[in-house]
C-alpha cells in the first residue's frame, strides 16, 4: 500500500535508536509565485536571500520575546529529545525538538551571540547557506507545532514558536509551503479553506437540514447569514464538506435546535480555522480573525460559538481578544463596538464543547445512551485543545469537559494510556500545515505514537471508536488508520455521538422500530 | 604584591563586571522584548498565584524535567541544590569582618561537593552515552561540564586531601576583593587553579548557556497566566498596527 515502511505496532512505546537523515529530502511542494504573492510575500527565492533572512530573524527576535529566551535559555539537557511523535515514528535526529530549534539556534548563534560570532564550533555555530536553508524547509515542515515538547522542558521551550518563525522568515524570502499559503489564498478570497462559495455552502446546508429531518423526523435548520441571530457559529469549513467532520456539524445543529437559541452560520467568515497561526504570520493571522469580527458586527450576534477544530480554539480561545478585541479591554471603534454588542455574561468566545456541555449540566437536553451502546470509545485530547487553550474557565476543563459530554452521551468510555492523553497527548501526525497529501510518509509515521496508544486500548478494552474535536485529527486519523490495520470509519466527531443520542423534540422516530 | 595578585584581582573585577554587565543588558532585553500572544504551556495555571506556584515548583523542583526524564532529573537536581549549599559554604570567606554564627555553621556544606560531583558526572555521563544526548551536545556542553567539574575537584582536593592553602591568606585575600583593601593571594597552585576556573565561569554567564536561569524567568510558556477571554492581553507594536488599519 505504502511505499515505505510504516512502523510496526508493539505492545509499548518504544524510544527509536537514531537514523540519521531518515527523513532527510526536498520538504513539501513550495507554493508558486501567485499563491506567494497573494499573501505578500515575495513570489521567489529573493536574490539577496540572506541577508534579508537575517534581518528577519532580527525582526522575529525583536517582536517575540519567546525566541531570544528560548533560543538562549536551552542547555541541551535531552529532556525533550524522545517526545516528539515524528522522532518517535521516524528515528530521524532532526525531528527532536533540540535539534529542530538547533536549526534555527545555530544560526542565531552565528549572528546574534558573541561565541558565535567569535567561536562558531565551539557552540555549534553556524551560517544559513543553501544547504541549511534545506534543512530548514524539510525539518521545519516536519514539526506540527504541536507543543507536547514544551511541556517536558525544564524552561518551557516551545519548539512550535521557533518553527512559527523559521517559517516566517522563509516566507519572508520567497520560500513558502503550497499547501498552507494555497489554503490562506482561498480564506482571503472567498473566506475559507476550502474556497466554498455562498451558494455551495447555502445549498450543502439546505441539503443537510433535508437529511437530518429524513432521518429524524424534526426540522432542524442549518441557517446561514441569519442578522439578528443570538449565536454565531464559526467552524472549520470540513465541518461542510465531508465525514465524519458534517456528522458534528449536524450535532452542533441538533444541540442548538434542542436548545431553542437562534443561530447562524456566516458565508463571509465560513472559516474556523486559521492557518495563519502555522505560517507565524501574525497580520495574516489577525486578516483572518477580523473576518470573524466582521461577521459578527454585521450580523449583530449576542454570542460567538467555535466548532471543533483544535488550532481554531486556541487561535479563538488565547489570540483573539488580542486580535480582535472579543473580550475586554479593546481600544478600536470595531472592537469596542463588538464589546458592547456581545452579551458579557458569557465568556467570549465559547467553545461548542462549553455551550453543549452547559445545556446538559441544567438538564436541558435528554439523551438515549444506548443509541451509542455498540461504541466503545475513546478520546484523542487535539494538542491545541490540550496544551493552548481551556474550557469551562475550570483548571484542565479542557480535558474534562469534552470526556464528560462523551460519558453523558456513552455508556462505554475508556481513556488511552496514561503519558499519550490530556497535557501529554500525543500529535495526530498532520497538525500545524502538514495535512498535505505530499507529506503523506511524514503523517503516517508520526501518527505512530498515537496509534501505538489505541492499539493498546483496543486489545485491553475493545475500543473501537476514536472520537476527536478536530478537523484536521479527523481528516488525518481517516487517511492513516488504515495504514495501522484500523477501521478508518472508527473516528467520530466529539458531537457526532451527542447527535446520534440526542433526542429530539417531536421526535418521531423513537416510536418507530427503527433496525440499528 | 606579587604580579600573580594583581592578575588575579583585575580578572576577578573584570569577570565580575563582565557577568553583571552581561546579565543585565539580557535580562533588558528579555524584559523589553514584547511577547504579543498568550502562549501560556498547559497545565497552565488560570491566576497570579497559580503562576507564582508553577514558577516555584520549576525554578526548586525542576517539575517539567521531572515529568521528562527521571536520571537526567537526578542528576540535574543533585548537581544545582549542590551548588547552592556550596555557595552558601563560600560566603564565610567574603564576610567581612566577624562571620556570624549562622555561617560558621555552615562547615559540613562542604561535604556537598560530593553529590555535586554525582550529578556533573551523571551529566556528563549521559552526553557520552546516551545517542540522543551526545547528537545535540557541541563541544561547549561538555567544556562547561568539564569545567565545573575541575573546580569540583580541585575544591575536593583543597577541602578533602591536604592541598588547602594558607587559609588567613584566602580570608583576607576574598574579603579584600570585596572591600577593595587587596590583599596578597596564597600561592598554592590548586587554589589558583580554583579560582581561576571560577572567575572564567563568571566570566563567560551571559554568553552561555548558563542564561538558562534569568531565562526561565522570561518564558512566556510559563510565566504567562491563561486568562486570555478575560483580560486583553496586547503588545505596543500590535496596538499601533490596529491604529494604522481601518481594523473592520
Amino acid at each position: 500500500m505504502a511505499k515505505f515502511d510504516i512502523p510496526k505496532l508493539e505492545t509499548y512505546l518504544k524510544t527509536p535508536a537514531l537514523k540519521n537523515d531518515a527523513m532527510a529530502g526536498d520538504g513539501p511542494f513550495k507554493a508558486n509565485a501567485d499563491m506567494q504573492k497573494s499573501l505578500g510575500f515575495p513570489g521567489e527565492k529573493v536574490d539577496n536571500w540572506q541577508q534579508v533572512a537575517i534581518e528577519k530573524m532580527a525582526e522575529t527576535i525583536g517582536k517575540y520575546r519567546s525566541i531570544p529566551v528560548f533560543l538562549d535559555a536551552c542547555v541541551k539537557c535531552g529532556a525533550c529529545t524522545d517526545k516528539c511523535h515524528y522522532f518517535l515514528g521516524t528515528g530521524d535526529p532532526k525531528n527532536m525538538p533540540v535539534a529542530r530549534q538547533d536549526l534555527f539556534r545555530s544560526v542565531y548563534r552565528r549572528h546574534f551571540t558573541f561565541a558565535g560570532k567569535y567561536f562558531p564550533k565551539l557552540v555549534g555555530a553556524k551560517e544559513l547557506d543553501d544547504e541549511m536553508l534545506d534543512d530548514w524547509y524539510n525539518y521545519f515542515h516536519q514539526c506540527s507545532e504541536c507543543r507536547r515538547c514544551s511541556v517536558y522542558c525544564p524552561y518551557g521551550i516551545d519548539t512550535a514558536e521557533i518553527t512559527m518563525a523559521a517559517r516566517e522568515v522563509m516566507n519572508a524570502i520567497g520560500v513558502g509551503q503550497k499547501y498552507s499559503n494555497q489554503i490562506l489564498g482561498k480564506v482571503k478570497k472567498i473566506g475559507n479553506n476550502l474556497g466554498m462559495p455562498e451558494p455551495a455552502l447555502r445549498d450543502t446546508l439546505l441539503d443537510l437540514e433535508e437529511e437530518i429531518e429524513e432521518d429524524t423526523g424534526v426540522a432542524v435548520k442549518l441557517p446561514l447569514d441569519r442578522e439578528g441571530a443570538e449565536i454565531l457559529l464559526i467552524t472549520p469549513s470540513a465541518d461542510f464538506f465531508a465525514e465524519p467532520h458534517i456528522d458534528g456539524l449536524i450535532g452542533y445543529a441538533k444541540v442548538f435546535h434542542q436548545s431553542g437559541a437562534s443561530w447562524t452560520l456566516s458565508s463571509y467568515a465560513s472559516e474556523g480555522a486559521n492557518f495563519g497561526m502555522f505560517i507565524g504570520n501574525y497580520d495574516i493571522m489577525r486578516e483572518g480573525a477580523l473576518r470573524i469580527r466582521k461577521a459578527a458586527l454585521d450580523l449583530g450576534v449576542r454570542r460567538i460559538i467555535v466548532g471543533e477544530c483544535g488550532h481554531a480554539w486556541r487561535v479563538a480561545y488565547s489570540f483573539w481578544n488580542t486580535l480582535i478585541g472579543v473580550g475586554g479591554g479593546a481600544t478600536d471603534e470595531y472592537a469596542l463596538q463588538l464589546q458592547n454588542q456581545l452579551d458579557q455574561s458569557f465568556p467570549q468566545p465559547q467553545h461548542i464543547i462549553e455551550y453543549t456541555y452547559d445545556l446538559i449540566q441544567k438538564g436541558q437536553l435528554t439523551f438515549d445512551k444506548s443509541k451509542n451502546d455498540h461504541r466503545i470509545v475513546t478520546f484523542h485530547d487535539s494538542c491545541n485543545v490540550a496544551r493552548g487553550s481551556n474550557m469551562g474557565g475550570i483548571e484542565n476543563g479542557q480535558f474534562i469537559l469534552p470526556r464528560e459530554v462523551i460519558k453523558a452521551v456513552c455508556n462505554h468510555f475508556v481513556d488511552m494510556a496514561e503519558g499519550t492523553i490530556k497535557v501529554s497527548t500525543f500529535c495526530c501526525g498532520g497538525g500545524g500545515g502538514l495535512l498535505a497529501d505530499d507529506l503523506l510518509e511524514l503523517r503516517v509515521k508520526g501518527a505512530f505514537p498515537r496509534m501505538q496508544a489505541l492499539k493498546q486500548s483496543e486489545e485491553s478494552s475493545g475500543v473501537n471508536t476514536l472520537a476527536a474535536l478536530c478537523a484536521i485529527c479527523k481528516s488525518q486519523f481517516s487517511k492513516v488508520l488504515p495504514y495501522y490495520d484500523f477501521d478508518p470509519f472508527m473516528v467520530v466527531s466529539v458531537h457526532q455521538l451527542v447527535s446520534e443520542a440526542l433526542v429530539l423534540s417531536g421526535d418521531n422516530s423513537q416510536t418507530e422500530s427503527k433496525p440499528l | 604584591m606579587s604580579l600573580m595578585s594583581i592578575l588575579f584581582i583585575i580578572f576577578f573585577y573584570l569577570a565580575v563586571s563582565l557577568c553583571v554587565v552581561g546579565v543585565t543588558l539580557k535580562v533588558i532585553q528579555y524584559a523589553s522584548t514584547p511577547a504579543p500572544l498568550k502562549i501560556p504551556i498547559a497545565p497552565a495555571p488560570l491566576t497570579k498565584f497559580g503562576v507564582f506556584l508553577r514558577m516555584t515548583r520549576e525554578v526548586f523542583l525542576f517539575s517539567s524535567l521531572f515529568r521528562a526524564s527521571k536520571w537526567t532529573w537526578l542528576f540535574g537536581w543533585i548537581f544545582h541544590w549542590a551548588l547552592v549549599l556550596l555557595f552558601i559554604r563560600h560566603l564565610p570567606y567574603f564576610w567581612p569582618g566577624e562571620t556570624p554564627e549562622l555561617l560558621r555553621q555552615a562547615e559540613p556544606l562542604k561535604y556537598a561537593a560530593f553529590p555535586l560531583l554525582f550529578g556533573l558526572l551523571g551529566l556528563l555521563g549521559r552526553r557520552f552515552f546516551v545517542d540522543r544526548v551526545r547528537y545535540i551536545s557541541s563541544p561547549s556542553d561538555y567544556l562547561l561540564l568539564l569545567l565545573l567539574i575541575a573546580i569540583a575537584l580541585t575544591g575536593v582536593l583543597m577541602t578533602f586531601a591536604h592541598y588547602y592553602p594558607d587559609m588567613g591568606k584566602v580570608y583576607a585575600f576574598a574579603e579584600g576583593l570585596l572591600t577593595l583593601n587587596w590583599s596578597e593571594l596564597p600561592s598554592e597552585g590548586v587554589f589558583l587553579l580554583h579560582i581561576f576556573m571560577v572567575f572564567f565561569l563568571i566570566a563567560i554567564f551571559p554568553i552561555s548557556k548558563m542564561l538558562h536561569a534569568p531565562g526561565v524567568f522570561f518564558s512566556p510558556t510559563l510565566n504567562q497566566t491563561d486568562d486570555a477571554r478575560k483580560k486583553r492581553h496586547i503588545s505596543d507594536w500590535a496596538i499601533d498596527k490596529e491604529k494604522n488599519s481601518d481594523g473592520g
